[in-house]
């Protein structure tokens, strides 16, 4: 039991550490949307590869990025549309980009359901 | 355009704004780590591509903008919103960056090692985001210019010049 709450926490520092990190560069960065590349790096997977492989081992973290390429579309799908939404609709950006979140999870498990169950 | 570094930016903002980012980027690692224990490395995958920081930046840049537009006596609400759009866009383009990071790791992982691979990946997504950002300048330059030249016969011939149309970005 404590072994997996030291694993979260651990999971937690260095996912908020690779994180933080990429999004100062994006802040550093002009113009905006330059900087928002920034905004789908692969931060989260780097902090939970590095942990899985030493963990689970290679095969597993090699399953978790098959599945990954799949979430990745719907991050794509998910971004455009609100990207249109703001710009175009001129939505407030929090409801916006919390609501629009369904699409993203709609997405990523129709593809998974589609492609790989 | 040019790329840009603005130093200036990380001054203005403040700490609860990383303290956000690093608990979100934090708070999405664990539950990743945690989806995949439970339900397998099929489902909790997904979830190396969440839109972690999307929300809280796509946030703070729309406050960021219209506190700086009310401060000139504006209503920057409008102005905000463009903003975090524009970072939106620039976040799909990352994407395609991110889904030839996942490919790489996915192909090369079960032969190489982990930082080779992460390592590739990594530059392959750098590479790939950067390059589809600048096809899609390129592009949107040579619309806009196009467009300026069917509204104004003259400057297609040379002896009406204005200066390139800018992007929305700025």
């Amino acid at each position: 039991m404590q072994a997996r709450v030291k694993e979260i926490i651990l999971r937690v520092i260095v996912g908020g550490a690779v994180v933080s990190a990429f999004s100062v560069l994006g802040t550093l960065l002009k113009p905006q949307s330059f900087a928002g590349l920034f905004g789908a790096a692969p931060s989260v997977a780097l902090a939970t590869l590095v942990l899985t492989v030493s963990k689970d081992g290679k095969a597993f973290a090699s399953t978790e990025a098959r599945s990954m390429v799949l979430g990745a579309i719907a991050f794509a799908v998910y971004a455009c549309v609100v990207s249109r939404m703001l710009i175009r609709r001129r939505t407030p950006a929090l409801p916006t980009t919390a609501l629009t979140m369904i699409l993203w999870f709609g997405c990523a498990f129709g593809l998974w359901y589609a492609l790989l169950s | 355009m040019k790329v840009k570094i603005d130093a200036s930016e990380l001054g203005q903002s403040k700490w609860y704004e990383y303290a956000l980012r690093f608990a979100f980027g934090g708070t999405i690692t664990a539950l990743a780590g945690e989806i995949a224990k439970h339900f397998g490395p099929a489902i909790g995958g997904l979830f190396l591509a969440f839109p972690a920081i999307l929300p809280a930046t796509a946030t703070l840049i729309a406050d960021d903008e219209k506190k700086k537009k009310q401060r000139a006596g504006m209503n920057g609400a409008i102005r905000g919103r463009t903003a975090a759009g524009v970072d939106a866009a620039g976040a799909a383009m990352g994407c395609i960056g991110l889904i030839v990071f996942a490919l790489i790791v996915w192909q090369r992982l079960p032969q190489s090692s982990l930082a080779v691979v992460l390592s590739e990946a990594t530059l392959a997504w750098l590479f790939t985001s950067v390059a589809i950002w600048l096809m899609r300048e390129k592009l949107w330059r040579s619309l806009a210019k196009k467009l300026r030249s069917s509204r104004h016969p003259l400057a297609s011939a040379g002896s009406h010049t204005t200066p390139i149309d800018r992007s929305p970005d700025e």
